[in-house]
């Protein structure tokens, strides 16, 4: 009888814990895995006449004829089509799945997972000073780079305009040299992918993996080895589903390298190398603030870390000329001897002190801060996943993933500018008893950078897909406010950084209106 | 009927949840042992990947908890334990905020399916079986000031026990199953990028060891614990956050006292001390804790055996 009893308890326990073993093993489903295969609406064949960013025409940089599909040469690449499908692996199979969602994707996701891994800040030197990444020198200790905001957003703006101008080239060449799909050469060909009814030659896939890889050699240079697998697995891709024969693929990445050396040239040269700044500016910056009898920014880290990218401002826009950058220069913020100011760090510190937890899921979920892809690569997920549902084309993705990675990169350089002007204090400086919810970003408070951001992207984005545009308009308000929340930023530093973000997106829109892809 | 020793369990309060159960006693049947106790845990050094370090912008990280828990003899050989503990995180430095709550309720069966004296010593062999649920909303991915780490544990642990005399030892181990956490971001990097608010927790086995002296009046002993996390975790990387899915490892030794007063056999105290001699990912703490309890008994003949 006790034995029996012994014995049910036994099993009971067993069952519990096998039972509870199962449904801990339920696999987690990302969303970036659900995305359909690339089958665009629109293939916007007149591509080839919008409006690049820095080309000074589609054929700026030239591409051979390719060879006729009726010669010899042609139908043996016909034939390692067909070897490839003959012999395909499960992995290849799995790079199909991968890469058939679109390339632009593609790369913006593995950009965004190369900003978060560098995303973190230089570990201090014994003397309590901090090293500098060096891109000369980019295996030392700090590895180079530091993602932080401002680079990834430049980062991103980059290899998304030089994809753009690399696609638009692609889609001129297509229509100038005419050449059909290898599955329109030989009908017998199996493609294991939507069919498109672009011409091939060049492979939009291959011109795109050509020039991110470029640039991305530049942006991230300890992650070629990584970079170079996954623009091998691009190429493989074309081949093995049939979209592409060889010599679509290797034209396609002569091209692409060749324009990316053209943004490279700029990227060198647009002040980004120096924004760091050096000791004798961050004494001035203080002193200069200290000057007007208002209370200079300080680093509330241990120990105290030179302020991020200073001369960020300074930076060489794609759209922004410097006079509009000044123009663009927030009003000053409320003096911190001002009644007003009393007024918005009580409301911080009142925010430090709530323990919401509405306002803590917020602060946390708009936080991207270390280790993240940073709030310019959230806004791009946001994107990502928007366009998804939209059915664009490689090049429409291209168009405007660049316009809302230039506005970005613009928000950042205004936002910076605006932040070195002011110099101006975080609450926690004002009020050593603010707590904080998320971590203090170590640069001045005004204007908020996450206001900025994601105003811009707000702009930009409800102008493509107006029918999302109250959506959009509600999280980028969220994103802002999660900055209050988290108790590092007061309602001015996020009302004028929102207005901020507003008038540099009206650039990139403005631009769009007038690209020919409207 | 062997004898089965009248006690109320000797904590060993490594982690404040589940792990109130790992000591070789028993409470007999139809007595309820309840009782409270408050825990200190602080450090200020903690394992960056393999790599120890400080850091002056979190200074001295502590938790304190109090914790409220009983152990009912079902039988004299089954017993239900529970333990709710009370949780309060504080970095000394730096801006980030403590945090408080509910952390963890654990339930846990405890059943002893063979005790047997041959010559002078008791062996006795105890399957206990665990299950932990967050009680209250707190925010896993806020460490290393989060109260908890969000998921729902249960564990399956095996004891051995020798007493000869008033000297006894005590070898378990135990392997913990781990939900996944939700967190509050829908995106997040580990060693590669999720798009997910999901986190897979990668499952923990636990290896503790005791040695002392154990009479009806005290208990003194030594402990190890290794706390080794399974597969699927990864490394802090350099200045970078903890995350929950982090590989959390810990060696620790550590030393239980347990008094029962002899004019009062219903009271005991109990104390101990603790700390973490090798980590991965975690902090370097020390553990005080102090405590009281109280047994009930339910018996009609409420003589004690």
């Amino acid at each position: 009888m006790k034995n029996n009893i012994q014995k049910k308890i036994c099993k009971t326990l067993l069952a519990i814990v096998l039972a509870f073993t199962y449904s801990c093993t339920n696999d987690i489903t990302e969303r970036n895995d659900q995305f359909p295969q690339l089958n665009p609406t629109n293939v916007d064949d007149l591509a080839g006449t919008w409006k690049p960013i820095l080309l000074t025409a589609p054929d700026e940089f030239p591409l051979d004829v390719p060879i006729a599909t009726t010669l010899p040469a042609y139908t043996r690449e016909i034939n390692e089509i067909k070897s490839y499908q003959a012999n395909i692996t499960e992995e290849q199979k799995a790079i199909i799945g991968y890469w058939s969602v679109g390339g632009v994707l593609r790369w913006n996701e593995i950009m965004r997972t190369l900003v978060a891994k560098h995303n973190r800040p230089p570990y201090q030197n014994p003397d309590g000073t901090y090293p500098i990444p060096s891109g000369a020198n980019p295996f030392a200790n700090p590895e180079f780079p530091f993602s932080n905001p401002p680079y990834a957003a430049r980062a991103y703006a980059y290899v998304s305009a030089a994809q753009y101008d690399a696609m638009i080239a692609a889609w001129h060449y297509k229509k100038l040299y005419n050449r059909p799909a290898p599955f329109v050469v030989d009908a017998a060909l199996p493609v294991l992918i939507p069919k498109s009814t672009l011409p091939s030659y060049p492979s939009e896939d291959a011109v795109l993996a050509g020039v991110t890889v470029e640039l991305l050699k530049l942006l991230f240079p300890t992650e070629i080895a990584f970079i170079q697998e996954k623009a091998d697995e691009e190429k493989l891709y074309r081949i093995i589903s049939g979209a592409n024969v060889r010599s679509d693929v290797d034209a396609g990445i002569s091209l692409g390298r060749k324009i990316a050396a053209k943004f490279i040239a700029r990227a060198s040269t647009d002040g980004a190398g120096a924004a760091v700044g050096n000791q004798a500016l961050w004494t001035q910056l203080e002193t200069q603030t200290a000057a007007t009898e208002e209370t200079p920014w300080k680093s509330q880290e241990f120990p105290t870390r030179p302020p991020m990218l200073p001369l960020f401002g300074k930076v060489k826009s794609f759209f922004m000329s410097p006079a509009d950058v000044v123009a663009s220069r927030p009003v000053p913020p409320p003096s911190t001897k001002s009644e007003q100011f009393a007024k918005e760090l009580a409301e911080i510190k009142a925010f430090s002190e709530d323990n919401s937890k509405k306002h803590q899921e917020i602060v946390t979920f708009w936080a991207d801060g270390v280790g993240t892809y940073t709030p310019p690569g959230h806004w791009n997920a946001i994107a990502s996943e928007a366009f998804v549902s939209q059915n664009y084309s490689e090049v429409r993705w291209a168009r405007n993933m660049a316009l809302l990675n230039i506005a970005m990169m613009d928000a950042a350089i205004t936002c910076w500018d605006a932040k070195y002007f002011y110099f101006n204090p975080r609450p926690c400086q004002m009020d050593p008893s603010i707590k904080t919810t998320t971590g203090v970003p170590n640069f001045p408070a005004y204007v908020s950078g996450h206001s900025t951001f994601s105003a811009a992207a707000c702009a930009v984005l409800s102008h493509f897909i107006p029918a999302k545009a109250e959506n959009i308009k509600t999280m980028s308000t969220e994103a802002s406010n999660s900055r209050l929340y988290g108790a590092i930023h007061y309602r001015s530093d996020c009302e004028k950084g929102l207005l901020l973000g507003e008038t540099v997106g009206t650039f990139a829109v403005a631009r769009a209106k007038t690209d020919g892809a409207e | 009927m062997k004898k089965v020793i009248l006690s109320c369990f000797l904590l060993g309060t490594f982690y404040s949840n589940a792990q109130t159960e790992i000591d070789a006693i028993m409470m007999s049947k139809n007595r309820f042992c309840v009782g409270s106790v408050y825990q200190y845990s602080s450090w200020d050094k903690y394992w960056e990947g393999t790599n120890k370090r400080e850091n002056l912008n979190l200074g001295t990280v502590s938790t304190q908890s109090i914790g409220v828990m009983g152990n009912y003899g079902i039988t004299d050989k089954l017993n239900v334990l529970f333990n709710i503990p009370y949780v309060k995180t504080n970095a000394s430095a730096g801006t980030m905020k403590g945090q408080e709550g509910f952390q963890d309720l654990s339930l846990t069966l405890k059943y002893m399916p063979f005790e047997k004296k041959i010559k002078n010593a008791t062996y006795s062999l105890y399957t206990i079986g665990s299950y932990s649920t967050p009680v209250s909303n707190y925010t896993v991915d806020y460490l290393p000031l989060s109260l908890g780490l969000g998921s729902k544990v249960a564990s399956f642990r095996l004891m051995g026990d020798y007493q000869r005399g008033e000297f006894f030892t005590t070898l378990s181990g135990a392997y913990l199953f781990r939900s996944n956490v939700t967190i509050e971001r829908n995106t997040y990097f580990t060693d590669e990028m999720h798009y997910t608010n999901e986190v897979d927790m990668p499952d923990v086995i636990s290896i503790n060891a005791r040695i002392g002296y154990r009479s009806n009046r005290l208990i003194a002993e030594a402990i190890v614990d290794n706390w080794v996390t399974q597969s699927g975790g990864f490394d802090i990387t350099q200045n970078n956050m903890p995350f929950p899915s982090n590989t959390m490892n810990a060696l620790r030794l550590g030393t239980n006292i347990k008094y029962t007063l002899k004019k009062v056999p219903k009271l005991a105290f109990i104390g101990g001390y603790n700390y973490v001699v090798d980590g991965r990912n975690v902090g370097q703490s020390n553990t005080f804790y102090g405590g009281a309890f109280y047994v009930i008994n339910f018996n009609k003949n409420s003589e004690t055996k």
